[in-house]
């Protein structure tokens, strides 16, 4: 079996450790420690900002543009909306921009 | 047998009820299956392996995730470690819901966490507010066509994906940082989330630019989640909670 088919089922397994694991593991204390919840909390932000703010900085106007667009849209809409604006800014300034 | 038909017809809206909730889910969904599956084959899967890890994960933001490191030739191991962080979230959904549920059969616990995705632990913790069951029946209806449809989009997309000629005039390349950039705002009523953005931005674009990537994503990460560790609870919001 290739490497993508074992990176899948390693993905599989880890996500569902994920769902079913806050109920085996979490609800068995009755407290957890504040600071250890504080960096539970900054865990998808923390992800998620790494695959944004790199890009960015090597990218050019249009998608500038269409990130500036987005996080406006984002403020007021919903994850569609501001997604399906980005967009549309992004095709149009590589057509005509570049 | 009165019991039993009273019973039949309560399963049987359930059911309904469950199927109604679940259709905006599938609508708003879509374009990422779609999407998905499209940049699954820009970035080297084959369309059965954009299918099959849209129907063993499940989880739209991760599988993203996934496929970008994939396309940049990150270590397997870390790609699976990031699948696993940006899931993470997931565990607090399951031992909240874990309380909802904790009467079902084994099997059906089993299943109901394999579908537990952000818009089903809205939906599932708002019935139980609600002061109403959260029942098998309901629940999976409500699961199912929402995984049902994401498997065919993200299949569809990869066939579709294929026949895209010019992916950098469609934005394709990009629309994935346009798209956590949302995940990234939908995040942003969390205690400490302005100085766990700026941390992980800063860390890593530093990395990128000395250590390169894939590490940056790590490197990032670790920073954010530290300095939410490190500052005092009462500026994380969590000493509030009961």
């Amino acid at each position: 079996m290739s490497t993508t088919f074992w990176i899948i089922i390693a993905g599989a397994v880890a996500t569902y450790l994920t769902r079913v694991g806050g109920h085996l593991v979490i609800s068995r204390f009755d407290h957890i420690h504040p600071r250890v919840e504080a960096g539970l909390n900054a865990v998808p932000a923390a992800v998620l900002t790494t695959l944004v703010a790199p890009a960015a900085l090597s990218a050019g106007p249009s998608e500038w543009a269409a990130l500036v667009v987005a996080a406006v849209v984002s403020l007021r809409g919903g994850l569609m909306a501001m997604f399906l604006a980005g967009a549309v800014v992004l095709v149009l300034g590589r057509q005509f921009v570049g | 047998m009165a019991v039993e038909a009273v019973s039949e017809n309560s399963a049987k809206s359930d059911f309904w009820d469950g199927v109604r909730l679940s259709m905006p889910v599938v609508v708003a969904a879509a374009p990422f299956g779609l999407l998905f599956g499209a940049i699954a084959v820009d970035n080297g899967f084959s369309v059965f392996e954009a299918a099959l890890m849209s129907a063993l994960i499940f989880g739209g933001a991760s599988q993203m995730v996934g496929i970008e490191l994939f396309g940049q030739h990150v270590a397997p191991w870390l790609i699976v470690l990031s699948i696993f962080a940006v899931n993470f979230r997931h565990v607090l959904y399951s031992a909240s819901i874990g309380r909802r549920i904790a009467h079902w059969p084994m099997i059906s616990q089993a299943l109901g966490y394999f579908v537990l995705t952000d818009p089903q632990f809205a939906i599932a913790e708002a019935r139980a507010e609600s002061g109403r069951s959260v029942g098998f029946v309901w629940y999976m209806a409500v699961g199912l066509p929402v995984y049902v449809f994401w498997v065919i989009e993200s299949a569809l997309g990869a066939v579709f994906g294929k026949l895209i000629p010019d992916t950098h005039a469609l934005g394709l390349d990009f629309l994935l940082p346009i798209y956590f950039l949302g995940l990234v705002m939908g995040f942003r009523k969390r205690p400490l989330w302005l100085p766990v953005v700026v941390a992980s931005a800063a860390a890593s674009i530093v990395a990128y630019k000395t250590v390169g990537s894939p590490w940056h994503v790590s490197i990032g990460a670790i920073a954010g989640v530290l300095l939410a560790v490190i500052l005092p609870p009462h500026h994380s919001g969590v000493e509030t909670k009961p």
